[in-house]
């Protein structure tokens, strides 16, 4: 019997889906596989160009594509079964969401006909990822799929990038029919750039010409948009002083003249005291985090706040704008620099510098200099500055060890600072760095993580063991969970209440997963052991013994005003 | 702020599971929605929900970001109650019995201008459309007659201005 040439164009679900993966320029996959994404891992079989990393969990495989998509500037593709397998993408899901980043998620489904009946392993993951995606649809029908895959990755990585979930039958993923795949890049329900308003960017640009004291402050917008070098040309042209949230870190050069540090809860004196003090605020591309703003009440009130934005609905959300200029950053900060004048600010940059050296005397030099007591975290840090130059990616967990590698990790280049800022999910790093070094592999990547969050993903060896990525695994290791900890001794009377560890022998861990590593607990060892670990070929960890009891200062203590900030605990 | 009712209408694509992401944005800044209607717009695939609320005009301005901002909703509005023409719609169902009661339908028909859509032999259902405070003062009438049923849709709105919904596609 011969078959027909409209029958040899059809193609199953899972093949389509393959199909629409390569047709959008995806070369790798993060995912586990189970029951019912089985025949789409059948096709894979069949599709060696579609490289797939298998993780040890599905949230390791989800905060690994974020860390691809973080540095690669790509969208991140994964895979997951149903049921457990769908449910365990929800906290990276939602960690996408919360921080920007645009990844595409399949999830295999229980078969049509069974929907709804409480089959093995059925979870209606529709309703529950709805509130944190950009956008999910379950595919029955197997003629929808490349429709709905194109609008899949456009929905992500356009305008204010997210995650997006595409939740497929096993019947469509085995029903065939034929393929055609049309990229979208229009949907009528769907503005994702604003257009530009020139007659904002005239009243923006007429209120900065005319400030005393202006101030820039921006987030992870510049880098989703790529306007690192607008945001430097609009600087230093007009000279003035910016600061960054920690998102927004590594989009300006560190040692940049007009780089005045970080903002929020645990950042730099200097521009935390400055946003009180500044007769404009100009916010690019962030969101007035409650960690970045402290209490709203007293933040900026004597300023008028420019905001420059994608989203419009981040506009007065938080802080009352007195100009909102909507658009993509590119094109808005070329837009504004061009109406701009050239300026200088010497008295009041002057005063950023004077605020510094009081942080210097008081924090920095300690933290990073310290010549008595244990190890402190920022000292390892300095030294892995001096080491690499600044041109590592940093990923880091979530907790102290975070909040001292932001203040004190040095960048020369963009999109080499990867953590989770919004949603705060500890057990991030090492599944993201995995995925760090896969999306940029010509460049070192350093996880830098806490003994806590190192254990909440730590089964993610395996897939470090299995990719061969090259990961520094630097676990700053002071036996606590040192945020909490230092949350109990400042408002809760040092009642440490479980927040105590008693750690594995990490080192022999990860010598399981066939990965190098050692313990250091001596100031002069320190050096060497960087060495050690920066200079071996491949994947290394490094356990430091840090300080147990250390604190980071500055500090914007809950409800505070930026201006409240505190050098330490008196 | 003080407090007032809103009339929000949202115009979307019409897809399964868009009313489901349009309460979430309700739950998550914790706005009680007082009344919900949804039906096709004068548009031809375009569905148009009917959502009061009654908030400050601050919080209602967020929320309607935040329903805008879904990728298939085209536009939500947000209007105070002079901004729209509204009505409802309200069905009694009564013993039929009591239609014989003296002066009972006259009031009805003359004061509470109601419709009768159906008389059996055990039943009769009234209609009565009109803003909440009418189709109430009808309900409290009808309270110590043995009323059988009520029920009262959601609030339909239109606006005053004359945006067209076409004009923001």
């Amino acid at each position: 019997m011969s078959v027909s040439t409209e029958e040899k164009n059809k193609c199953s679900g899972a093949e389509a889906l393959m199909r629409c993966l390569l047709a959008e320029g995806t070369e790798l996959i993060f995912g586990y596989p189970g029951g019912a994404i089985m025949p789409i891992y059948d096709a894979l079989y069949d599709y060696p160009e579609l490289e797939h990393v298998l993780s040890r969990h599905e949230q390791g495989a989800i905060h690994a594509a974020q860390g691809y998509a973080r540095s690669s500037g790509r969208t991140g593709v994964v895979f997951a079964t149903s049921g457990p397998g769908a449910t365990n993408l929800i906290t990276g899901i939602a960690d996408a969401m919360i921080d920007s980043t645009a990844l595409v998620c399949i999830t295999g489904q229980v078969s049509s006909k069974l929907l709804g009946t409480d089959a093995f392993q059925e979870i209606d993951i529709i309703s529950i990822s709805m509130p944190v995606t950009k956008w999910n649809y379950q595919v029955t029908d197997v003629t929808e799929l490349p429709e709905i895959l194109a609008k899949a990755f456009y929905i992500a990585s356009s305008g204010r990038p997210g995650p997006v979930l595409i939740d497929i039958t096993k019947d469509a993923q085995f029903a065939l029919a034929d393929f055609e795949y049309k990229k979208c890049n229009s949907l009528r329900s769907y503005r994702p750039v604003p257009n530009v308003s020139q007659e904002a960017i005239d009243r923006a640009a007429e209120i900065i010409n005319n400030a005393k004291k202006p101030f820039l402050i921006f987030g992870q917008g510049i880098l989703l948009a790529k306007a690192e070098a607008e945001l430097r040309n609009l600087l230093e042209k007009t000279g003035i002083p910016s600061a960054w949230t920690i998102l927004g870190l590594s989009a300006l050069d560190s040692d940049h003249p007009l780089n005045m540090g970080m903002l929020g809860m645990h950042g730099n004196y200097a521009p935390n005291i400055m946003t009180n003090e500044c007769d404009v605020l100009i916010a690019v591309g962030m969101r007035f985090d409650d960690r970045v703003t402290g209490d709203l009440k007293r933040y900026a009130k004597q300023a008028k706040v420019i905001h420059l934005d994608i989203d419009p609905a981040e506009i007065d959300k938080n802080v009352k704008t007195e100009v909102a200029v909507l658009g993509d950053a590119k094109e808005t900060l070329q837009r504004l620099s061009a109406k701009l004048d050239a300026n200088v600010h010497f008295d009041w940059i002057s005063q950023f510098h004077e605020l510094e050296k009081i942080e210097e005397s008081k924090v920095k030099n300690k933290d990073l200099y310290p010549t008595e007591g244990p190890i402190t975290m920022a000292e390892v840090i300095r030294m892995v500055n001096e080491k690499t130059g600044g041109d590592a990616i940093v990923v880091t967990d979530v907790g102290q060890h975070q909040m001292v590698t932001c203040r004190y990790a040095k960048f020369k280049q963009t999109k080499s600072k990867i953590t989770s800022g919004g949603l705060g999910t500890m057990g991030f790093c090492l599944p993201a760095a995995i995925g760090a070094k896969l999306g940029a592999p010509e460049r070192t990547v350093i996880a830098v993580i806490g003994d806590g969050g190192f254990q909440m993903t730590i089964q993610e060896l395996g897939t470090l063991f299995q990719t061969k990525a090259a990961v520094k695994i630097l676990i700053l290791n002071n036996e606590f969970l040192g945020m909490v900890r230092q949350w109990q001794e400042l408002f809760f009377d040092r009642r440490y209440a479980y927040t105590e560890m008693q750690n594995p022998d990490f080192v022999r861990i990860a010598s399981g997963y066939g990965i190098e590593g050692s313990t250091v607990k001596e100031r002069e060892k320190l050096s060497d052991a960087l060495d050690g670990m920066l200079n071996y070929p491949g994947s290394y960890l490094l356990e430091v013994m840090v300080g147990k009891e250390d604190n980071v200062f500055p500090m914007v203590p809950t409800g505070a005003s930026v201006s409240e900030i505190k050098l330490g605990p008196e | 702020m003080s407090k007032r009712y809103y009339t929000l209408s949202v115009f979307t694509e019409n897809k399964i599971g868009l009313l489901n992401r349009i309460t979430a944005m309700f739950t998550r800044q914790h706005i009680n929605i007082e009344s919900i209607a949804a039906s096709e717009s004068e548009i031809d695939g375009i569905h148009r929900y009917t959502i009061v609320v009654f908030e400050d005009k601050n919080a209602v301005q967020k929320l309607v970001k935040q329903i805008e901002k879904q990728v298939e909703v085209l536009k939500a509005f947000h209007h105070e109650e002079e901004e729209t023409v509204f009505q409802e719609i309200a069905l009694y169902k009564l013993p039929s019995k009591t239609m014989n009661k003296a002066g009972f339908m006259e009031e009805l028909i003359r004061n509470h201008n109601v419709r009768l859509l159906s008389v059996e032999e055990a039943f009769m259902v009234l209609e009565k459309t009109g803003q909440r405070h009418e189709t109430q003062a009808l309900l409290n009438y009808l309270q110590p007659y043995g009323l059988l049923e009520f029920v009262r849709s959601g609030r339909v709105a239109v606006t005053k201005p004359m945006a067209t919904l076409e004009s923001y596609l």
